[in-house]
């Protein structure tokens, strides 16, 4: 390392893996974790969003869970957030439904209005 | 790119590490590995993050849940319901005593009034990580001074910020480097002082374990501006992970480019090396600690030479506090004016203190400058353990002083706690309750003076030695009148005449106790009597007949068989032999008997007697 310019660079990618902590996150994906979303394969969704996220490499999303949402009959349930917008909640998710909201969605902005159970707060 | 959700932080300070941090985290491991949730999750070990009498204590992000007095056992818990359902464990989350639940670490009242600077990083990142250091901004400062500031830069915006050493004589930091940044000397040094020996304190020790980056760089920077090519930490023994830490930052700056030669492609150089310290707190004592480093006995010199002229080896050198150097890559990150906005007209900036004694939320706290008394002790520190009141603050460590109820609005700043007989000193807090008595309090504090005594010279090494003397006899109850102003001459004499620091402040807990609580060494001189029923010689037990039932264990369990009596006539201690040990009153089953105030007239009877005939023997 020898100029400020090699330090940002470092700085960046390590802010990148401290993502977690409150760095800039453009998007929070919100995964229902409740018990019946579990029954229903919220892990392998939620685990579909983290490969999919990071094999994009797409540095602004965070990808968090919640309790139970109240909607047991559209488990599993999954929260889109992005700043400035009204939240998009998908419903029945599979991990296919999951690369197609990763896609269109998250990286394109595109919503994807069939997969749409209820939007706003 | 990783494919963590979590990030579990768990504070590896000593504090939660001595209530047992370690298995905690490796209960994590199991526990994770077993569900699979291994890729998910990142543990990640951090410094203290400040409550620590609620250790292990953990911060969960995203949501930046914080969960307190965490065991092995509740971890299975928090991995079902928090990390795999999302729903953080209630029970483990700080509550108030409306029952009030706070989540987020954000939200716990502890945090409200606090202002980190120094301690940014402590309790949030890995310290043995370089890149999170960086993450945070680490290294910016020392790059952007290298690369576009003269070292008179620097030294200029270090005196606008107003920054003030936190070792104990808040000097200002600019002044020192000034001199020696104008000395023509080849040769220089710098040195960080992190002996820190102050019974209580663990300020430095807590940044150096939580965040030793900032305080290396905060040393290179100075090291520019004075034109040092060389550094020494110098750190007690008895703190091996500071040691390690710092050790460790030492060797990834240097593989990363950070230290070294020509750093940022500067001309600019430089090497540090740890020095370690026995553990004598004369050798905190700038020139003491340079004797150390130079492999002599830790014995203070006199000043002048100031070390900015004559120091580490004959050379020109600052040595500066630990936290005063935390202070500095943020200073020239934000800016001299933003740190000035913090504080009092004269004390700029914030400060760390280590809370500890009677005092609820113990722990490491940062606050603004200026903050009161009341805010530090009940808004941060969450007021008094259990039902007792507040009475008396010990700052600025064992050779500090003690203040009272009527300073609680006083604003924490050098000037204001220095007019009242206290001082700021590196940042010891000792809380103290309505239960403590204030000369058994000066004597524990003047003990360990005399203990910690270099004895290099006369005034510290007899003087000191003569007013323990006479604050011993005053808690055995031969004090006689004269005593009190006896020990005001002669810490006020000791005061001026001592070499170092340590004699020169020593007697101030004495003089402090003798100023704002006269009427507890009248009690105890006049009428034999330790109103909190501390100093044994001046309190008594006693047997309450209409309570007792006459079983006799107390008379049974008494270690020097004191206590005599039968069911019908009831027991009675025999003052005399009695050793105070509190047993009785331990055991007595219906609690009759009562600790009293005061010698008990046998005993007061029995040493009239003694002195008669000793007075009479002399003639
Ligand atoms: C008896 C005694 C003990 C001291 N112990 C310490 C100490 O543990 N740590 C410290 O930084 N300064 C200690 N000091 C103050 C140092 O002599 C010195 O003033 C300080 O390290 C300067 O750094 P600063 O200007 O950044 O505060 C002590 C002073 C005395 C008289
Ligand atoms: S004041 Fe005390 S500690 Fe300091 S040099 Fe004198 S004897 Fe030693
Ligand atoms: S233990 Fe209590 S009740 Fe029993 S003899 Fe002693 S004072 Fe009396
Ligand atoms: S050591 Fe964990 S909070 Fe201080």
């Amino acid at each position: 390392m020898k100029t400020l310019a090699d330090l940002k660079k470092i700085r960046e990618k390590a802010q990148e893996e401290m993502k977690l902590r409150g760095g800039n996150t453009r998007i929070k994906v919100v995964v229902g974790m409740g018990t019946s979303g579990i029954a229903m394969g919220a892990r392998e969704v939620m685990k579909t969003f983290l490969e999919e996220i990071a094999n994009r490499n797409l540095t602004d999303v965070l990808v968090t869970q919640t309790g139970e949402k109240g909607l047991s009959s559209l488990e599993p349930v999954v929260d889109v957030i992005e700043e400035g917008k009204p939240k998009v909640t998908y419903g029945n998710m599979t991990p296919e439904k999951v690369k197609k909201v990763v896609i269109e969605h998250i990286v394109n902005g595109r919503i994807v209005s069939d997969y749409v159970v209820a939007t706003g707060n | 790119m990783s494919l963590k959700r979590i990030d579990l932080l768990i504070c590896f300070g000593s504090g939660c590490l001595s209530a047992g941090a370690q298995k905690i985290k490796d209960r994590f491991y199991e526990v994770l590995q077993a569900k699979g949730l291994s890729s998910e999750i990142n543990i990640i070990e951090t410094g203290c993050m400040g409550p620590c009498d609620y250790g292990p204590v953990m911060v969960i992000y995203p949501e930046g849940i914080f969960y307190k007095k965490v065991t092995p056992d509740d971890v299975e818990e928090i991995v079902n319901e928090h990390f795999l359902k999302g729903r953080p464990v209630k029970r483990l989350m700080i509550q108030d005593e409306e029952d009030k639940t706070f989540f987020t670490q954000k939200e716990i009242p502890f945090y409200q009034k606090q202002v980190k600077v120094a301690l940014a990083n402590c309790g949030f990142i890995d310290p043995e990580s370089i890149e999170e250091y960086i993450a945070t901004g680490g290294y910016e400062a020392l790059g952007t001074v290298l690369t576009t500031m003269t070292p008179q830069q620097v030294i200029d915006v270090i005196k606008k910020s107003g920054l003030r050493g936190r070792g104990g004589g808040g000097f200002p930091t600019h002044l020192k480097w000034q001199m020696v940044h104008d000395n023509s000397s080849p040769e220089k040094y710098f040195i960080c002082n992190g002996d820190e020996g102050d019974p209580g304190a663990f300020m430095d020790r807590s940044l150096l374990e939580g965040d030793p980056h900032r305080v290396l760089e905060g040393m290179m920077i100075a090291a520019y501006a004075i034109g040092a090519k060389n550094g020494y930490f110098y750190i007690r023994a008895e703190y091996p992970l500071a040691i390690k830490r710092i050790k460790m930052a030492i060797e990834q700056a240097k593989k990363a480019g950070l230290a070294g030669n020509n750093i940022f492609g500067s001309d600019f150089s430089f090497e540090a090396e740890v020095r370690t310290g026995a553990g004598a707190f004369v050798c905190g004592e700038e020139t003491a600690l340079i004797q150390s480093i130079e492999g002599q006995r830790g014995n203070p010199t006199p000043k002048p030479p100031y070390p900015a002229v004559q120091g580490l080896y004959k050379k020109p050198t600052v040595v500066n506090n630990v936290e005063t150097l935390g202070n500095i890559p943020t200073i020239l990150l934000k800016g001299a004016d933003w740190f000035a906005s913090m504080g009092t007209e004269t004390s700029k900036g914030t400060k760390v203190f280590a809370l500890t004694g009677d005092i609820k939320n113990t722990g490491l706290v940062e606050v603004p400058m200026g903050i009161t008394l009341r805010e530090l002790i009940f808004d941060v520190g969450g007021g008094i353990i259990g039902d007792h009141k507040f009475k008396a603050v010990q700052l600025g460590g064992p050779s500090g002083g003690c203040l009272t109820t009527q300073h609680l609005d006083v604003p924490v700043d050098y000037e204001s706690l220095k007019e009242r007989g206290a001082m700021m000193g590196s940042g010891g807090v000792i809380v103290m309750n309505d239960e403590k008595c204030m000369v058994n309090v000066a004597k524990f504090f003047m003990d360990f003076c005399v203990d910690e005594s270099c004895g290099k010279c006369s005034p510290c090494r007899i003087g000191l030695k003569q007013m323990l003397e006479i604050l011993k006899r005053i808690d055995s109850g031969y004090g006689k009148e004269g005593d009190i102003e006896e020990l005001q001459r002669l810490g006020e004499t000791i005061s001026k005449l001592s070499l170092c620091g340590l004699g020169q402040t020593a007697p101030n807990p004495v003089l402090s106790t003798i100023r704002y609580f006269r009427d507890e060494y009248e009690a105890h001189i006049r009428d034999k009597s330790c109103a909190n029923k501390v100093c044994p010689d001046l309190m008594h037990f006693e047997i309450n007949k209409d309570k007792c039932i006459g079983c006799s264990l107390c008379s049974r369990k008494c270690p020097v068989q004191c206590i005599s009596g039968s069911r019908e006539e009831k027991y009675t201690i025999n003052q005399l032999p009695c050793i105070k040990c509190g047993t009785c009153m331990d055991v007595c089953p219906v609690k009759a008997i009562a600790k009293i105030p005061g010698m008990h007239s046998d005993v007061k009877a029995q040493r009239e007697a003694e002195e008669l005939q000793q007075q009479n023997q002399e003639e």
